[in-house]
């Protein structure tokens, strides 16, 4: 299972990415939604955790341009703002369970990418 | 209250919500950075229970890691401490180099999501005026959230102050196109008003100016 990640935060995208590598994840990370559309290209990703507040291209717009190129690839969104728009945003776009509020818990947020990947047949 | 009151009023707290609600988005991303490097040091204790040697030079870097975090929320906090005492004794004197700089730092997040550099450009002497400092915030805020809709293929909007004999103007440069959409600050007569400052638009230098008298009492 390949993983996208994207946050304009290089600090804590690399640190996440870490992580879930010495779990045994491995997960590219991109800081900008252009460059995340250009990763894309090249790697065929089944997961893309995406912070919704990125600059240009927002979260919400980059995961329509991602699902517009790539319908099978599964959407869970990170946000540092609770605000009851981006909930309703966000819970939209990727389901109320698949919409994180950082500081995210990792269990917490590979127990998602694990629901969400169950949906196309796969895990963790 | 008046219309024009209420229209102020409703401004302001408008724009003490966008500001604050941005800090805390700042200050969240903070503490998001610090949880992750934390688990990090965690995950490495727990490796070495299983017996696997931690590095000392990467417990020394995850430290400094933290120590950057905390110093950036330190900036941020003191940021929005000057912000929520602007509204202490409304009119006072403020030097308006200082006061563009801390509006842009507010600023800064906004226009980094929309993908805009902003810059300061201060005059060769401090220009200072007596003025209602929020009002004034709010009245910049206005504008620069124009001037980055608006703002030239280089997507860098410029900030400066001027003296103007009895009083100082604050000047947006590096416009594209801003005639036409000024009506959205036009429309804050009360805040100009208030300031008893007075709102240019130059369409062949393409910048948006506010021209401040020296003391809003006189």
């Amino acid at each position: 299972m390949r993983i996208l990640l994207v946050d304009d935060e290089r600090e804590l995208i690399t640190t996440l990415s870490e992580r879930l590598a010495i779990r045994g994840i491995d997960a590219d990370w991109a800081t900008s939604g252009e460059e995340a559309l250009k990763m894309a290209e090249v790697e065929s990703y089944d997961l893309a955790v995406l912070d919704i507040k990125i600059p240009r291209i927002s979260g919400v717009s980059l995961k329509k341009k991602l699902q517009e190129k790539y319908p099978e690839m599964k959407f869970i969104f990170m946000t540092g703002h609770g605000s009851e728009n981006d909930f309703r945003v966000g819970s939209i776009e990727a389901g109320p369970e698949f919409y994180l509020v950082k500081p995210v818990d990792i269990k917490t947020l590979i127990e998602r990418m694990n629901e969400a990947l169950e949906a196309k047949g796969g895990a963790l | 209250m008046s219309g024009g009151l209420y229209a102020v009023s409703e401004s302001s707290l408008q724009f003490f919500g966008a500001m604050t609600a941005s800090i805390s988005h700042e200050i969240n991303n903070v503490l998001a950075i610090i949880n992750e490097n934390a688990g990090l040091l965690e995950d490495f204790t727990l490796m070495a229970d299983k017996g696997v040697p931690i590095d000392p030079e990467r417990l020394k870097t995850l430290a400094g890691k933290i120590m950057t975090q905390i110093r950036r929320a330190d900036k941020i906090i003191k940021k929005m401490n000057k912000f929520a005492h602007s509204v202490d004794g409304p009119i006072k004197r403020v030097n308006l180099g200082d006061l563009i700089e801390l509006v842009v730092a507010l600023s800064n997040r906004f226009a980094s999501m929309r993908g805009i550099t902003l810059e300061v450009k201060h005059p060769p002497n401090p220009v200072i005026i007596t003025t209602n400092v929020f009002f004034l915030e709010n009245l910049l805020w206005l504008c620069l959230d124009l001037a980055m809709d608006v703002t030239g293929p280089d997507k860098k909007v410029t900030l400066s102050v001027e003296t103007a004999g009895i009083g100082g103007v604050i000047r947006f440069s590096g416009l594209e196109d801003a005639h036409g959409r000024m009506s959205n600050i036009a429309g804050n007569d009360g805040l100009l008003g208030a300031l008893k400052g007075k709102l240019d638009i130059d369409l062949e230098t393409r910048d948006i100016s506010v021209t401040l008298p020296s003391d809003i009492n006189n």
